[in-house]
Protein backbone atom coordinates (compact mmCIF):
# COMPACT_ATOMS: atom_id res chain seq x y z
CA UNK A 1 0.00 0.00 0.00
CA UNK A 2 1.19 3.14 -0.90
CA UNK A 3 0.98 6.08 1.52
CA UNK A 4 0.32 8.82 -1.09
CA UNK A 5 -3.02 6.84 -2.48
CA UNK A 6 -4.10 6.25 0.84
CA UNK A 7 -4.13 9.11 2.09
CA UNK A 8 -7.30 10.39 2.14
CA UNK A 9 -8.99 7.15 2.87
CA UNK A 10 -6.31 6.49 5.83
CA UNK A 11 -7.03 10.29 7.44
CA UNK A 12 -11.09 9.16 7.03
CA UNK A 13 -10.68 5.95 8.69
CA UNK A 14 -8.64 7.97 11.21
CA UNK A 15 -11.45 10.09 11.95
CA UNK A 16 -13.94 7.31 12.10
CA UNK A 17 -11.73 5.63 14.98
CA UNK A 18 -10.82 9.08 16.87
CA UNK A 19 -14.98 9.72 16.98
CA UNK A 20 -15.61 5.76 17.73
CA UNK A 21 -13.35 5.74 20.41
CA UNK A 22 -14.73 9.21 21.64
CA UNK A 23 -18.53 7.90 21.55
CA UNK A 24 -17.88 4.46 23.42
CA UNK A 25 -15.85 5.92 26.33
CA UNK A 26 -18.43 6.92 28.46
CA UNK A 27 -19.82 3.25 28.07
CA UNK A 28 -16.81 1.82 28.88
CA UNK A 29 -15.67 3.48 31.69
CA UNK A 30 -19.09 2.57 33.29
CA UNK A 31 -19.09 -0.67 32.28
CA UNK A 32 -15.29 -1.18 33.15
CA UNK A 33 -15.42 0.09 36.75
CA UNK A 34 -19.20 -1.47 37.36
CA UNK A 35 -18.36 -4.73 35.49
CA UNK A 36 -15.19 -5.91 34.59
CA UNK A 37 -13.56 -4.54 37.24
CA UNK A 38 -16.20 -5.92 40.10
CA UNK A 39 -16.11 -9.67 38.40
CA UNK A 40 -12.07 -9.41 38.59
CA UNK A 41 -12.59 -7.98 42.38
CA UNK A 42 -14.52 -10.86 43.21
CA UNK A 43 -12.65 -13.28 41.96
CA UNK A 44 -8.95 -11.39 43.89
CA UNK A 45 -11.70 -11.58 47.10
CA UNK A 46 -12.75 -15.45 46.49
CA UNK A 47 -9.03 -15.41 47.70
CA UNK A 48 -9.31 -13.74 51.34
CA UNK A 49 -10.77 -14.26 54.65
CA UNK A 50 -12.00 -11.02 55.78
CA UNK A 51 -15.01 -9.62 57.89
CA UNK A 52 -15.36 -6.70 55.66
CA UNK A 53 -14.50 -4.38 58.31
CA UNK A 54 -11.08 -4.96 59.59
CA UNK A 55 -8.19 -3.15 57.99
CA UNK A 56 -6.28 -6.51 57.16
CA UNK A 57 -7.51 -9.24 54.77
CA UNK A 58 -5.77 -12.34 54.84
CA UNK A 59 -4.40 -14.27 52.15
CA UNK A 60 -6.15 -18.04 52.46
CA UNK A 61 -5.37 -19.11 48.71
CA UNK A 62 -7.93 -21.45 47.35
CA UNK A 63 -8.80 -22.66 50.84
CA UNK A 64 -12.57 -20.70 49.96
CA UNK A 65 -12.87 -22.44 47.04
CA UNK A 66 -11.86 -25.54 48.75
CA UNK A 67 -14.84 -24.84 51.53
CA UNK A 68 -17.42 -24.44 48.67
CA UNK A 69 -16.56 -27.96 46.73
CA UNK A 70 -17.45 -29.68 50.55
CA UNK A 71 -20.24 -27.26 51.51
CA UNK A 72 -23.22 -28.87 51.65
CA UNK A 73 -25.49 -25.57 51.85
CA UNK A 74 -24.22 -24.62 49.01
CA UNK A 75 -24.55 -27.88 47.08
CA UNK A 76 -28.46 -27.50 48.16
CA UNK A 77 -28.68 -24.03 47.13
CA UNK A 78 -27.93 -25.07 43.70
CA UNK A 79 -29.98 -28.19 43.52
CA UNK A 80 -33.02 -25.85 44.69
CA UNK A 81 -32.18 -23.43 42.01
CA UNK A 82 -32.05 -25.79 39.03
CA UNK A 83 -35.49 -27.18 40.47
CA UNK A 84 -36.30 -23.39 40.60
CA UNK A 85 -35.08 -23.54 36.77
CA UNK A 86 -36.99 -26.53 35.46
CA UNK A 87 -40.41 -25.66 38.16
CA UNK A 88 -40.54 -22.61 36.10
CA UNK A 89 -40.30 -23.39 32.64
CA UNK A 90 -42.54 -26.22 33.32
CA UNK A 91 -45.65 -24.24 34.41
CA UNK A 92 -44.72 -20.88 33.42
CA UNK A 93 -44.05 -21.43 29.56
CA UNK A 94 -47.23 -23.06 28.86
CA UNK A 95 -49.39 -21.09 30.90
CA UNK A 96 -48.28 -18.49 29.05
CA UNK A 97 -48.67 -20.24 25.68
CA UNK A 98 -52.43 -20.84 26.67
CA UNK A 99 -53.52 -17.58 27.99
CA UNK A 100 -51.83 -16.05 24.73
CA UNK A 101 -53.74 -18.50 22.86
CA UNK A 102 -56.87 -17.13 24.38
CA UNK A 103 -56.10 -13.44 23.83
CA UNK A 104 -54.96 -14.11 19.94
CA UNK A 105 -58.32 -15.78 19.74
CA UNK A 106 -60.50 -13.63 21.69
CA UNK A 107 -59.18 -10.31 20.05
CA UNK A 108 -60.10 -7.00 21.88
CA UNK A 109 -63.28 -8.20 23.56
CA UNK A 110 -60.08 -10.18 25.73
CA UNK A 111 -58.83 -6.92 27.23
CA UNK A 112 -59.98 -6.60 30.06
CA UNK A 113 -58.36 -10.22 31.22
CA UNK A 114 -55.32 -8.36 29.40
CA UNK A 115 -55.30 -5.89 31.75
CA UNK A 116 -55.37 -7.94 34.85
CA UNK A 117 -53.07 -10.49 33.58
CA UNK A 118 -50.45 -8.15 32.87
CA UNK A 119 -50.56 -6.51 36.31
CA UNK A 120 -48.33 -9.08 38.22
CA UNK A 121 -45.39 -8.04 35.99
CA UNK A 122 -45.80 -4.52 37.13
CA UNK A 123 -44.95 -4.72 40.68
CA UNK A 124 -41.72 -5.13 42.34
CA UNK A 125 -40.57 -8.51 43.33
CA UNK A 126 -40.09 -7.53 47.13
CA UNK A 127 -43.88 -5.98 47.09
CA UNK A 128 -44.83 -9.50 45.33
CA UNK A 129 -42.81 -11.42 48.10
CA UNK A 130 -44.48 -9.38 51.04
CA UNK A 131 -47.91 -9.68 49.91
CA UNK A 132 -47.62 -13.52 49.38
CA UNK A 133 -46.00 -13.77 52.92
CA UNK A 134 -49.07 -12.34 54.07
CA UNK A 135 -51.43 -14.48 51.75
CA UNK A 136 -49.43 -17.72 52.66
CA UNK A 137 -49.63 -16.67 56.65
CA UNK A 138 -50.98 -19.63 58.57
CA UNK A 139 -53.24 -17.45 61.13
CA UNK A 140 -54.07 -14.33 59.13
CA UNK A 141 -53.41 -15.33 55.24
CA UNK A 142 -56.06 -16.36 52.43
CA UNK A 143 -54.82 -20.07 52.53
CA UNK A 144 -55.94 -21.40 55.73
CA UNK A 145 -59.25 -20.05 56.11
CA UNK A 146 -59.97 -21.47 52.57
CA UNK A 147 -57.80 -25.00 54.33
CA UNK A 148 -60.73 -24.13 57.56
CA UNK A 149 -63.64 -23.79 55.30
CA UNK A 150 -62.74 -27.04 53.80
CA UNK A 151 -62.67 -28.73 56.73
CA UNK A 152 -58.69 -28.72 57.15
CA UNK A 153 -55.96 -27.20 59.65
CA UNK A 154 -54.10 -24.03 59.25
CA UNK A 155 -51.25 -24.41 56.76
CA UNK A 156 -47.83 -22.87 57.25
CA UNK A 157 -46.75 -23.38 53.46
CA UNK A 158 -43.24 -21.28 54.28
CA UNK A 159 -42.79 -22.64 57.54
CA UNK A 160 -42.95 -26.80 56.44
CA UNK A 161 -39.30 -27.33 54.66
CA UNK A 162 -41.03 -29.94 52.45
CA UNK A 163 -43.55 -27.03 50.94
CA UNK A 164 -41.62 -24.13 51.13
CA UNK A 165 -39.69 -24.18 47.89
CA UNK A 166 -42.91 -25.15 45.76
CA UNK A 167 -44.58 -22.26 47.70
CA UNK A 168 -41.76 -20.13 46.63
CA UNK A 169 -41.88 -21.43 43.18
CA UNK A 170 -45.52 -20.66 42.66
CA UNK A 171 -45.25 -17.13 43.39
CA UNK A 172 -42.47 -16.90 41.08
CA UNK A 173 -44.92 -18.44 38.42
CA UNK A 174 -47.25 -15.91 39.18
CA UNK A 175 -45.05 -12.97 38.81
CA UNK A 176 -43.63 -14.20 35.39
CA UNK A 177 -46.25 -16.08 33.72
CA UNK A 178 -47.95 -12.35 32.30
CA UNK A 179 -44.25 -11.99 30.75
CA UNK A 180 -44.44 -15.28 28.36
CA UNK A 181 -47.62 -14.44 28.11
CA UNK A 182 -47.00 -11.27 25.75
CA UNK A 183 -43.88 -12.67 25.01
CA UNK A 184 -45.75 -15.53 22.99
CA UNK A 185 -49.17 -13.07 22.10
CA UNK A 186 -46.31 -11.18 20.44
CA UNK A 187 -45.29 -14.22 18.53
CA UNK A 188 -48.14 -15.49 17.15
CA UNK A 189 -49.72 -11.43 16.10
CA UNK A 190 -46.08 -11.84 14.02
CA UNK A 191 -47.31 -15.11 12.04
CA UNK A 192 -48.69 -14.19 8.78
CA UNK A 193 -52.13 -13.81 8.38
CA UNK A 194 -52.28 -15.42 4.79
CA UNK A 195 -50.98 -19.19 7.03
CA UNK A 196 -53.83 -18.82 9.33
CA UNK A 197 -56.36 -17.76 6.46
CA UNK A 198 -54.81 -20.65 4.05
CA UNK A 199 -55.14 -23.21 6.96
CA UNK A 200 -58.92 -22.29 7.98
CA UNK A 201 -59.60 -22.45 4.06
CA UNK A 202 -58.17 -26.03 4.37
CA UNK A 203 -60.61 -26.66 6.64
CA UNK A 204 -58.34 -26.80 9.92
CA UNK A 205 -60.17 -25.82 12.65
CA UNK A 206 -58.57 -22.95 15.08
CA UNK A 207 -56.95 -25.42 17.79
CA UNK A 208 -55.81 -27.37 15.04
CA UNK A 209 -54.21 -24.01 13.59
CA UNK A 210 -52.51 -22.84 16.72
CA UNK A 211 -50.97 -26.85 17.37
CA UNK A 212 -50.29 -27.90 14.20
CA UNK A 213 -48.68 -24.40 12.54
CA UNK A 214 -48.43 -21.75 15.00
CA UNK A 215 -46.49 -23.72 17.46
CA UNK A 216 -44.06 -24.89 15.35
CA UNK A 217 -43.93 -21.65 13.85
CA UNK A 218 -42.84 -19.96 17.23
CA UNK A 219 -40.15 -22.54 17.69
CA UNK A 220 -37.73 -20.21 17.81
CA UNK A 221 -39.48 -18.00 20.33
CA UNK A 222 -39.79 -20.58 22.17
CA UNK A 223 -36.19 -21.59 23.04
CA UNK A 224 -35.55 -18.15 23.71
CA UNK A 225 -38.49 -17.91 26.34
CA UNK A 226 -36.55 -21.01 27.81
CA UNK A 227 -33.05 -19.39 28.03
CA UNK A 228 -34.52 -16.30 29.30
CA UNK A 229 -36.59 -18.18 32.40
CA UNK A 230 -33.12 -20.25 32.82
CA UNK A 231 -31.22 -17.76 33.03
CA UNK A 232 -33.46 -15.72 35.00
CA UNK A 233 -34.25 -18.03 37.44
CA UNK A 234 -30.60 -19.47 38.40
CA UNK A 235 -30.05 -15.68 39.14
CA UNK A 236 -32.94 -15.58 41.64
CA UNK A 237 -32.65 -13.31 44.78
CA UNK A 238 -35.32 -10.88 45.63
CA UNK A 239 -38.46 -12.68 46.06
CA UNK A 240 -37.59 -15.02 48.05
CA UNK A 241 -35.03 -13.29 50.31
CA UNK A 242 -37.97 -10.99 51.01
CA UNK A 243 -39.82 -14.35 51.85
CA UNK A 244 -38.10 -16.97 53.54
CA UNK A 245 -34.48 -15.67 53.83
CA UNK A 246 -33.30 -18.78 52.64
CA UNK A 247 -35.50 -21.19 55.09
CA UNK A 248 -36.52 -23.09 56.56
CA UNK A 249 -33.71 -24.67 57.23
CA UNK A 250 -32.22 -24.11 53.41
CA UNK A 251 -35.31 -25.49 51.99
CA UNK A 252 -35.30 -22.17 49.69
CA UNK A 253 -32.05 -21.34 49.79
CA UNK A 254 -30.59 -20.40 46.85
CA UNK A 255 -26.95 -19.36 45.49
CA UNK A 256 -27.66 -16.15 45.62
CA UNK A 257 -29.36 -15.65 49.13
CA UNK A 258 -26.47 -17.66 50.10
CA UNK A 259 -23.61 -15.40 48.60
CA UNK A 260 -25.56 -12.45 50.60
CA UNK A 261 -26.13 -13.81 53.79
CA UNK A 262 -22.88 -14.98 53.91
CA UNK A 263 -21.84 -11.40 52.58
CA UNK A 264 -23.43 -9.53 54.75
CA UNK A 265 -25.66 -11.07 57.14
CA UNK A 266 -22.34 -13.38 58.49
CA UNK A 267 -19.90 -10.42 57.32
CA UNK A 268 -17.51 -13.31 55.65
CA UNK A 269 -17.15 -10.91 52.47
CA UNK A 270 -14.04 -13.96 50.75
CA UNK A 271 -16.45 -16.80 51.17
CA UNK A 272 -19.56 -14.47 49.59
CA UNK A 273 -17.50 -13.71 47.26
CA UNK A 274 -16.22 -17.74 46.55
CA UNK A 275 -19.84 -17.93 46.24
CA UNK A 276 -20.77 -15.48 43.61
CA UNK A 277 -17.99 -16.06 41.47
CA UNK A 278 -19.04 -19.84 41.72
CA UNK A 279 -22.07 -18.45 40.81
CA UNK A 280 -21.00 -16.60 37.69
CA UNK A 281 -19.11 -19.22 36.52
CA UNK A 282 -21.78 -21.87 36.65
CA UNK A 283 -24.53 -19.17 35.25
CA UNK A 284 -22.20 -18.09 32.55
CA UNK A 285 -21.37 -22.52 31.68
CA UNK A 286 -25.02 -23.33 31.91
CA UNK A 287 -26.04 -20.47 29.37
CA UNK A 288 -23.25 -21.01 26.76
CA UNK A 289 -23.88 -24.98 27.18
CA UNK A 290 -28.18 -24.30 26.61
CA UNK A 291 -27.63 -21.47 23.90
CA UNK A 292 -25.52 -24.29 21.67
CA UNK A 293 -27.85 -27.10 22.43
CA UNK A 294 -30.94 -25.53 21.74
CA UNK A 295 -30.24 -23.34 18.63
CA UNK A 296 -28.47 -25.78 16.86
CA UNK A 297 -32.02 -28.00 17.89
CA UNK A 298 -33.57 -24.76 16.65
CA UNK A 299 -31.86 -24.37 13.30
CA UNK A 300 -32.85 -27.99 12.47
CA UNK B 1 -55.01 -10.48 16.22
CA UNK B 2 -54.94 -12.87 13.27
CA UNK B 3 -58.40 -13.35 11.14
CA UNK B 4 -60.94 -12.91 14.20
CA UNK B 5 -63.12 -11.66 11.33
CA UNK B 6 -63.01 -14.80 9.84
CA UNK B 7 -62.96 -16.65 12.90
CA UNK B 8 -66.03 -15.63 13.21
CA UNK B 9 -67.60 -16.26 9.56
CA UNK B 10 -66.48 -20.16 10.14
CA UNK B 11 -67.93 -22.01 12.93
CA UNK B 12 -67.37 -25.42 12.21
CA UNK B 13 -66.11 -26.32 15.72
CA UNK B 14 -66.96 -30.28 16.54
CA UNK B 15 -68.41 -30.71 19.94
CA UNK B 16 -64.92 -31.78 21.05
CA UNK B 17 -63.82 -27.98 19.93
CA UNK B 18 -66.76 -27.07 21.55
CA UNK B 19 -65.50 -28.59 24.72
CA UNK B 20 -61.60 -27.61 24.43
CA UNK B 21 -62.81 -24.18 24.17
CA UNK B 22 -64.82 -24.59 27.18
CA UNK B 23 -62.38 -26.05 29.25
CA UNK B 24 -59.69 -22.84 27.88
CA UNK B 25 -62.67 -20.22 28.60
CA UNK B 26 -62.58 -21.56 32.41
CA UNK B 27 -59.15 -21.82 32.69
CA UNK B 28 -58.66 -18.08 31.68
CA UNK B 29 -61.37 -17.27 34.37
CA UNK B 30 -59.35 -19.06 36.58
CA UNK B 31 -56.20 -17.66 35.94
CA UNK B 32 -58.55 -13.98 35.97
CA UNK B 33 -58.70 -14.96 39.72
CA UNK B 34 -55.35 -16.02 40.07
CA UNK B 35 -53.90 -13.42 38.78
CA UNK B 36 -56.40 -10.85 40.25
CA UNK B 37 -57.00 -11.53 43.42
CA UNK B 38 -53.68 -10.82 45.63
CA UNK B 39 -54.82 -7.49 44.57
CA UNK B 40 -58.12 -7.51 45.24
CA UNK B 41 -56.56 -8.78 48.79
CA UNK B 42 -54.24 -6.11 49.14
CA UNK B 43 -56.34 -3.02 48.15
CA UNK B 44 -58.97 -4.25 50.54
CA UNK B 45 -56.82 -5.12 52.94
CA UNK B 46 -55.90 -1.28 53.32
CA UNK B 47 -58.83 0.10 53.99
CA UNK B 48 -59.68 -1.96 56.88
CA UNK B 49 -58.77 -1.25 60.65
CA UNK B 50 -55.63 -3.33 62.05
CA UNK B 51 -58.08 -5.47 64.45
CA UNK B 52 -60.50 -6.11 61.96
CA UNK B 53 -58.67 -8.75 60.58
CA UNK B 54 -58.82 -10.63 63.52
CA UNK B 55 -62.37 -10.17 64.68
CA UNK B 56 -63.87 -10.36 60.90
CA UNK B 57 -61.46 -12.71 59.35
CA UNK B 58 -59.33 -11.91 56.22
CA UNK B 59 -62.44 -12.24 53.70
CA UNK B 60 -65.07 -9.49 55.26
CA UNK B 61 -65.67 -6.82 53.48
CA UNK B 62 -64.33 -3.04 55.25
CA UNK B 63 -66.97 -2.23 57.69
CA UNK B 64 -65.78 1.15 56.81
CA UNK B 65 -64.21 3.21 54.26
CA UNK B 66 -60.81 3.79 56.56
CA UNK B 67 -58.45 5.68 55.03
CA UNK B 68 -56.38 6.31 58.16
CA UNK B 69 -53.53 3.97 57.56
CA UNK B 70 -53.03 5.69 54.20
CA UNK B 71 -52.64 8.88 55.87
CA UNK B 72 -50.05 6.97 58.58
CA UNK B 73 -48.04 5.69 55.77
CA UNK B 74 -48.29 8.99 53.62
CA UNK B 75 -46.93 10.97 56.78
CA UNK B 76 -44.47 8.87 57.89
CA UNK B 77 -41.91 9.32 55.32
CA UNK B 78 -43.34 7.48 52.36
CA UNK B 79 -42.68 10.84 49.64
CA UNK B 80 -38.88 10.79 50.83
CA UNK B 81 -38.80 7.20 49.17
CA UNK B 82 -41.09 8.08 46.61
CA UNK B 83 -38.71 11.18 45.85
CA UNK B 84 -35.69 9.50 45.94
CA UNK B 85 -36.93 6.64 43.69
CA UNK B 86 -37.64 9.97 41.09
CA UNK B 87 -34.61 11.33 41.17
CA UNK B 88 -32.36 7.83 40.96
CA UNK B 89 -34.39 6.48 38.12
CA UNK B 90 -34.91 10.00 36.06
CA UNK B 91 -30.95 10.74 36.20
CA UNK B 92 -30.06 7.23 35.77
CA UNK B 93 -32.13 6.70 32.27
CA UNK B 94 -31.26 9.98 31.42
CA UNK B 95 -27.73 9.00 31.30
CA UNK B 96 -28.08 5.34 30.17
CA UNK B 97 -30.55 6.70 27.20
CA UNK B 98 -27.41 9.24 26.13
CA UNK B 99 -24.37 7.21 26.51
CA UNK B 100 -26.20 4.05 25.18
CA UNK B 101 -27.02 6.36 22.16
CA UNK B 102 -23.57 7.39 21.27
CA UNK B 103 -22.31 4.13 21.62
CA UNK B 104 -25.46 2.53 19.43
CA UNK B 105 -24.43 4.91 16.90
CA UNK B 106 -20.71 3.86 16.82
CA UNK B 107 -21.76 0.04 16.39
CA UNK B 108 -24.46 0.71 13.62
CA UNK B 109 -22.94 2.88 11.84
CA UNK B 110 -19.02 3.46 12.20
CA UNK B 111 -17.15 0.62 10.43
CA UNK B 112 -13.78 -0.19 12.30
CA UNK B 113 -11.53 -3.06 12.46
CA UNK B 114 -12.37 -3.99 16.11
CA UNK B 115 -15.90 -3.36 16.00
CA UNK B 116 -17.11 -6.64 16.10
CA UNK B 117 -15.71 -8.30 19.07
CA UNK B 118 -16.19 -4.94 21.10
CA UNK B 119 -19.81 -4.75 20.25
CA UNK B 120 -19.84 -8.66 20.93
CA UNK B 121 -17.73 -7.64 24.90
CA UNK B 122 -21.12 -5.77 25.55
CA UNK B 123 -23.43 -7.93 24.33
CA UNK B 124 -22.28 -10.21 26.48
CA UNK B 125 -22.33 -8.22 29.61
CA UNK B 126 -25.86 -8.87 29.65
CA UNK B 127 -25.64 -12.46 30.77
CA UNK B 128 -23.75 -11.10 33.85
CA UNK B 129 -25.69 -11.47 37.39
CA UNK B 130 -25.39 -8.63 39.35
CA UNK B 131 -24.57 -10.82 43.07
CA UNK B 132 -20.98 -11.04 41.14
CA UNK B 133 -20.38 -7.50 41.17
CA UNK B 134 -22.24 -6.92 44.58
CA UNK B 135 -19.42 -7.22 46.99
CA UNK B 136 -17.28 -5.61 44.52
CA UNK B 137 -19.61 -2.48 44.51
CA UNK B 138 -20.37 -1.99 47.95
CA UNK B 139 -16.75 -1.83 48.90
CA UNK B 140 -15.97 0.56 46.54
CA UNK B 141 -19.22 2.66 46.86
CA UNK B 142 -17.35 2.93 50.63
CA UNK B 143 -14.48 3.71 49.38
CA UNK B 144 -15.26 7.02 47.07
CA UNK B 145 -17.53 8.26 50.17
CA UNK B 146 -20.58 7.18 48.25
CA UNK B 147 -22.16 4.76 50.48
CA UNK B 148 -25.89 5.60 51.91
CA UNK B 149 -26.47 7.91 49.20
CA UNK B 150 -29.21 7.68 46.90
CA UNK B 151 -26.55 8.49 43.99
CA UNK B 152 -24.65 5.38 44.81
CA UNK B 153 -27.30 3.57 42.95
CA UNK B 154 -26.89 5.82 39.90
CA UNK B 155 -23.63 3.95 38.41
CA UNK B 156 -24.38 0.22 39.45
CA UNK B 157 -28.07 0.94 37.62
CA UNK B 158 -26.30 2.49 34.65
CA UNK B 159 -23.99 -0.32 34.36
CA UNK B 160 -26.81 -3.07 34.65
CA UNK B 161 -28.96 -1.36 31.72
CA UNK B 162 -26.39 -0.04 29.41
CA UNK B 163 -25.62 -3.65 27.73
CA UNK B 164 -29.40 -4.88 26.70
CA UNK B 165 -30.11 -0.82 25.93
CA UNK B 166 -27.08 -0.56 23.58
CA UNK B 167 -28.07 -3.42 21.73
CA UNK B 168 -31.88 -2.44 21.45
CA UNK B 169 -30.29 1.05 20.06
CA UNK B 170 -27.83 -0.57 17.41
CA UNK B 171 -30.43 -3.00 15.83
CA UNK B 172 -32.81 0.43 15.85
CA UNK B 173 -30.30 2.71 14.55
CA UNK B 174 -29.38 0.18 11.91
CA UNK B 175 -32.90 -0.04 10.77
CA UNK B 176 -32.52 4.26 10.27
CA UNK B 177 -31.52 4.69 6.09
CA UNK B 178 -28.14 5.82 5.62
CA UNK B 179 -29.43 8.58 2.59
CA UNK B 180 -29.97 10.92 5.13
CA UNK B 181 -26.92 10.94 6.51
CA UNK B 182 -24.56 10.75 3.46
CA UNK B 183 -26.22 14.03 1.97
CA UNK B 184 -25.87 15.71 5.30
CA UNK B 185 -22.00 14.75 5.06
CA UNK B 186 -21.54 15.69 1.65
CA UNK B 187 -22.90 19.29 2.85
CA UNK B 188 -19.78 19.03 5.03
CA UNK B 189 -21.63 17.69 8.66
CA UNK B 190 -19.14 15.56 10.41
CA UNK B 191 -19.86 12.30 12.27
CA UNK B 192 -20.39 14.10 15.40
CA UNK B 193 -22.73 16.68 14.33
CA UNK B 194 -24.16 13.61 12.03
CA UNK B 195 -25.48 11.86 15.30
CA UNK B 196 -26.85 15.01 17.23
CA UNK B 197 -28.65 16.73 14.04
CA UNK B 198 -29.78 13.62 12.21
CA UNK B 199 -29.32 10.07 14.32
CA UNK B 200 -30.19 10.98 17.80
CA UNK B 201 -33.83 12.71 17.15
CA UNK B 202 -34.82 9.68 14.54
CA UNK B 203 -33.81 7.11 17.58
CA UNK B 204 -36.15 9.05 19.98
CA UNK B 205 -38.96 6.27 19.36
CA UNK B 206 -37.13 3.54 20.21
CA UNK B 207 -35.14 4.99 23.06
CA UNK B 208 -38.83 5.79 24.47
CA UNK B 209 -40.03 2.36 23.82
CA UNK B 210 -36.35 1.47 25.69
CA UNK B 211 -37.15 4.05 28.89
CA UNK B 212 -40.11 1.92 29.94
CA UNK B 213 -38.21 -0.93 30.13
CA UNK B 214 -35.09 0.82 32.27
CA UNK B 215 -37.73 2.84 33.93
CA UNK B 216 -39.55 -0.29 35.44
CA UNK B 217 -36.38 -2.31 35.94
CA UNK B 218 -34.98 0.57 38.24
CA UNK B 219 -38.41 1.74 40.01
CA UNK B 220 -38.60 -2.06 41.24
CA UNK B 221 -34.71 -2.70 41.80
CA UNK B 222 -34.03 -3.86 45.37
CA UNK B 223 -30.58 -5.68 45.84
CA UNK B 224 -28.17 -2.42 45.36
CA UNK B 225 -30.81 -0.36 46.79
CA UNK B 226 -30.73 -3.04 49.88
CA UNK B 227 -26.13 -2.94 50.11
CA UNK B 228 -25.58 1.04 49.13
CA UNK B 229 -27.91 2.05 51.20
CA UNK B 230 -28.99 2.28 55.03
CA UNK B 231 -30.76 5.15 56.58
CA UNK B 232 -34.86 5.28 55.21
CA UNK B 233 -34.06 8.91 54.12
CA UNK B 234 -31.46 7.32 52.01
CA UNK B 235 -33.61 4.35 50.39
CA UNK B 236 -36.04 3.96 47.29
CA UNK B 237 -39.73 2.72 47.34
CA UNK B 238 -38.45 -0.57 47.05
CA UNK B 239 -37.05 -0.26 50.51
CA UNK B 240 -40.28 1.43 52.14
CA UNK B 241 -42.08 -1.92 52.00
CA UNK B 242 -38.96 -3.61 53.64
CA UNK B 243 -38.65 -0.97 56.57
CA UNK B 244 -42.61 -0.80 56.95
CA UNK B 245 -41.87 -4.42 57.26
CA UNK B 246 -39.95 -4.21 60.27
CA UNK B 247 -41.55 -1.30 62.03
CA UNK B 248 -45.44 -2.38 61.22
CA UNK B 249 -44.97 -6.34 61.76
CA UNK B 250 -48.04 -7.43 63.03
CA UNK B 251 -50.09 -4.54 61.67
CA UNK B 252 -50.88 -5.96 58.20
CA UNK B 253 -53.33 -3.95 56.68
CA UNK B 254 -50.97 -0.91 57.27
CA UNK B 255 -48.55 -3.08 54.81
CA UNK B 256 -50.92 -3.78 52.59
CA UNK B 257 -51.88 0.08 52.41
CA UNK B 258 -47.68 0.31 51.95
CA UNK B 259 -47.92 -2.40 48.92
CA UNK B 260 -50.93 -0.70 47.51
CA UNK B 261 -49.12 2.97 47.60
CA UNK B 262 -45.69 1.39 45.93
CA UNK B 263 -47.75 -0.09 43.19
CA UNK B 264 -50.13 2.65 42.54
CA UNK B 265 -47.64 4.30 40.19
CA UNK B 266 -46.95 1.77 38.17
CA UNK B 267 -50.18 1.06 37.48
CA UNK B 268 -51.38 4.46 36.84
CA UNK B 269 -48.56 4.45 33.84
CA UNK B 270 -50.17 1.44 32.82
CA UNK B 271 -53.87 2.59 32.76
CA UNK B 272 -52.61 5.66 30.88
CA UNK B 273 -49.87 4.06 28.15
CA UNK B 274 -50.79 0.61 27.97
CA UNK B 275 -49.62 -0.61 25.14
CA UNK B 276 -46.85 1.70 25.28
CA UNK B 277 -45.73 -0.38 28.07
CA UNK B 278 -46.30 -3.73 27.07
CA UNK B 279 -43.92 -3.22 24.23
CA UNK B 280 -42.02 -1.23 26.24
CA UNK B 281 -42.09 -4.95 28.51
CA UNK B 282 -41.46 -6.63 25.38
CA UNK B 283 -37.91 -5.13 24.80
CA UNK B 284 -36.34 -6.97 27.72
CA UNK B 285 -37.56 -10.44 25.83
CA UNK B 286 -34.66 -10.30 23.25
CA UNK B 287 -32.40 -11.09 26.11
CA UNK B 288 -30.65 -14.07 25.67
Amino acid sequence: MSPASTRSLSSRQRSIIGTAALFLIPAFVVLGVYMFYSIFDSFRLSLVDWNGVSPDKTFVGLANWQELIGDARFRLALLNNFKVVIFSILIQLPIGMLLAFFLDTAGKKANVFKVIWFLPLLMSSVAIGFLFKYIYDPAFGLISPLSRMLGGKNIDLLGNPSLALFAVIIVICWQFIPFYMVYFLAGLSSLPVEIYEAAIIDGATRARYFTAIALPMLKNTFINAVILSMVGSLKYFDLIYVMTEGGPSGSTELMATYMFKNAFTTMRMGYGSTVASAMFLIITFTSLITMNIMRRGGDK
Amino acid sequence: MIGSKLFRKIRRVSPLGMLLYLIIGLAALLWFVIAGMPFFHMVLSSFKEQFEIYNNGVFAWPEGFYLENYKTVLQGGFTTYLINSIIVVITSLILILFISALSAYVFSRLKFKLRSPIYALVVACMAIPIHVTLIPIYMLTQRIGLYDNIFALIGPYVAFNLPLSIFILTGFMMDIPGDIEESAEIDGCGKIMTFFRIILPLSLPGMATLGIYNSVNMWNEFSFALVLTQKPANRTLPLAVWEYQGQYTANITMIMTVLALTALPMIIAFIIGQDKLVKGMMVGAVKG
